[in-house]
């Protein structure tokens, strides 16, 4: 049978050939499809065509299922608007009648390598890990995956304490607002983050492993916001070099692939985020603080102040 | 206060901004006594830079008196007079304690922009662009200088201001250029570029052991400054073929090491520089490597291409084929300058190197804006401009 990555290249190609007739000459186009040219109609075919390129553009960078979704949603708009001009006075009914069943073969195939390419992307997570660590933790198959590594030149014993108290992590974990501990052997904890678009969400979680100055492993509880978890390990780097951190998140992320994309969207990257928080970590154990210039003061990151000094409102 | 600030291509605009204050626990605030240009100053007013701002405090060379210090400042006093390191180091972090300060992995907190580009972060700069992490720089009357226990040296009693403000960067990078050459006893060394860091490479090649020194330029009085006040031969590439020249100079071999000491906007009269002025014009490269290419090509087999001039980004028909089966070594980094100050205080101090001689224009910082422009132009035969605040 055939791969989602096959039929997805496939259509890139259909793509890109159906969009390059109907942006520079759209009139030929129209009258192709039975829709006589006018005025009014030229600039939604044109809008159709570049629709139609960069749909074959987002697959052609990345296979992912958003992109397969978006040409379903194509598909759905196309017929919507054939049927439209099938109802218009001007326009010939056979033709534009071909046009439909040109559609709805092209909508079938697309459905069938949406399923594929999603189906793909759920059995490989987001990352690049095996399908059989994604739910691990979380028991949930189609959690998303982030893993990151740091090497802090400080003592393992070191660098486990720290992080072992969790009341510690928003120092480095830009987006938690607080972790609470909800016991005295700091196996209960209640955390809270922000969320896109200014919400906070809040879960309580448990410890499920610590093996001191190795490995620990958290994951949430019932009625969590985010169902997430979490694991970091910790090695010696070789020749003295200091401690190499692993960590490896696990989260669903609430409204599934769909709320992923909004987060991607409002700026979030939870890789991102996981790195630079690996960077802020090692800064809070080898200077004791995190590291702060005029230019980025307000921890903006794609939108800086000017390098120079701040003044006394800020 | 008053800070010379970046105001888009080919402009600064002296403005007023407000004081610096102490962010970090290991910060301390200087109040500038002098501060330079630098020739890197001039790839920010160019426009070459990505990634700096309109009002960007500009400046990495600078020095002056302590006048704050954060509660965890152990080494510095207030009234302390010190000169301070371009790059900013956090002196804690494994790159710093193997005395690789300009790669320090604490103290970019753009690290994560720069790891786009890069593939790894540096560390931060003064004055140098977001990219190396947003800090203003010091042409200002005031700067915060973060770890001021690992990066400022202490002025002794009784020296000038114009005697030490060169251990802020071009001195210790032309120092590293020529210790990248390994250089041993007969060798030749060609500089190119005779700026101020081309004139202290000449300097340094010679107090490292090098039999000759060539340094090649365009401007006479530059190449008659390396003459006069560096021993150096010289070559102006707009007089002579600097292949044959060399060649013939070398009895055929080529200089045992090439310093570049030009960087992303060399000129040249070969057919390449126009090829390159077109590409970077169009954005289709970032930086022009015809003085590279030269090291390469010219430098003897098995030789040493040290390179300290400031590249950006990516270059175009770079001469790979002739580093790789002339067994060429290139060597190149942001210079370490911690690791050099105080070696190259106590060369002053006894008197082996004397970095007053590029000084050639002083200015009071207001002006700075009319020292940008007669530094990029070469105007009244300008090597170095010291503004003080």
């Amino acid at each position: 049978m055939a791969s989602g990555r096959t039929v997805a290249r496939g259509l890139v190609s259909f793509s890109l050939s159906l969009g390059l007739l109907q942006v520079p000459p759209p009139n030929r186009f129209s009258t192709w499809i039975g829709v006589p040219p006018r005025s009014d109609r030229r600039a939604g075919v044109r809008a159709v065509g570049a629709r139609e390129l960069g749909a074959a553009a987002g697959l052609l960078a990345q296979p992912r299922p958003v992109w397969m979704w978006s040409r379903v949603a194509g598909d759905a708009m196309d017929l919507a608007l054939l049927a439209r001009a099938a109802r218009s006075g001007d326009t010939r009914r056979d033709r534009v009648g071909g046009a439909i069943a040109g559609v709805a073969a092209i909508t079938a195939v697309d459905v069938l390598g949406t399923v594929l390419v999603t189906r793909e992307a759920a059995k490989n997570g987001s990352g690049s890990r095996s399908g059989e660590e994604a739910g691990r933790l979380t028991g949930d198959k189609s959690a998303r995956l982030v893993t990151a590594a740091v090497t802090v030149n400080r003592p393992r014993e070191e660098v486990y304490a720290f992080w072992r108290d969790f009341t510690r992590l928003p120092q480095f974990m830009l987006h938690l607002e607080e972790v609470r501990e909800l016991d005295a052997e700091g196996r209960r904890s209640h955390w809270k983050a922000n969320a896109p678009g200014g919400a906070t969400v809040e879960w309580d979680a448990e410890l499920i492993e610590d093996r001191p100055n190795e490995r620990i492993s958290w994951r949430s509880l019932e009625g969590a916001d985010v169902t997430n978890a979490g694991t970091v390990r910790f090695e010696d780097a070789p020749g003295g070099r200091g401690t190499r951190v692993h960590v490896d998140l696990e989260y669903s992320a609430p409204g599934g692939a769909f709320g992923t994309i909004v987060a991607r969207l409002a700026g979030e990257e939870p890789r991102q985020q996981t790195w630079d928080d690996l960077r802020r970590f090692k800064q809070v154990l080898e200077i004791g603080e995190i590291v702060r210039s005029e230019g980025t003061i307000g921890e903006r990151r794609i939108r800086q102040r000017p390098a120079q000094p701040v003044g006394d409102d800020a | 206060m008053r800070a010379n600030t970046w105001a888009g291509r080919n402009s600064v605009e002296v403005r007023d901004v407000p004081d610096p204050k102490i962010l970090n626990a290991q910060d301390a605030i200087l109040k500038i006594s002098s501060t330079a240009i630098c020739g890197s100053d001039l790839h920010l007013y160019d426009g070459y830079i990505p990634t700096v701002m309109n009002g960007d405090i500009l400046g990495h060379e600078f020095m002056g008196e302590v006048v704050e210090l954060g509660p965890e400042v152990a080494n510095l006093r207030v009234g302390d007079r010190v000169v301070v390191p371009f790059p900013i180091a956090c002196g804690r972090c494994w790159s710093c304690q193997q005395g690789l300060f300009s790669v320090c992995e604490n103290s970019n907190p753009n690290g994560w922009l720069q790891e786009k580009l890069y593939g790894f972060p540096t560390g931060g700069v003064f004055g140098y662009s977001h990219l190396t992490g947003g800090y203003p720089g010091g042409q200002a009357e005031y700067a915060r200088v973060p770890f001021a226990d690992v990066g400022p040296l202490k002025v002794p009693d009784g020296m000038t201001d114009d005697q030490v403000l060169f251990l802020s960067d071009v001195l210790p990078t032309a120092w590293m250029a020529a210790e990248m050459c390994d250089i041993r006893p007969g060798d030749t060394v060609a500089v190119w570029g005779a700026g101020p860091i081309g004139l202290y490479a000449v300097v340094s090649a010679y107090l490292r052991g090098a039999e000759r020194v060539i340094a090649i330029d365009r401007f006479a009085y530059r190449l008659r400054m390396a003459r006069e006040h560096a021993r150096a031969e010289t070559i102006n590439y707009e007089e002579q073929d600097v292949s044959e020249t060399l060649k013939a100079m070398t009895g055929g071999r080529g200089p045992d090491a090439c310093i570049d000491a030009v960087g992303m906007e060399a000129h040249s009269p070969r057919v390449d520089y126009a090829y390159d002025r077109v590409k970077q014009a169009m954005k289709l490269e970032t930086d022009r490597p015809s003085a590279l290419r030269e090291a390469i090509t010219n430098c003897r087999n098995g030789g040493v291409v040290s390179i300290v001039g400031v590249y950006g980004g990516f270059v175009d028909k770079f001469p790979i084929g002739s580093v790789m089966n002339r067994s060429l070594t290139i060597r190149a980094g942001q210079c370490h300058v911690h690791r050099y100050m105080q070696p190259l205080l106590e060369r002053i101090q006894n008197g082996d190197i004397d970095p007053t001689f590029v000084i050639t224009h002083r200015l009071p910082l207001e002006e700075a804006p009319a020292g940008y422009e007669m530094f990029k132009n070469k105007q009244d035969e300008c090597v170095k401009v010291v503004l003080s605040a």
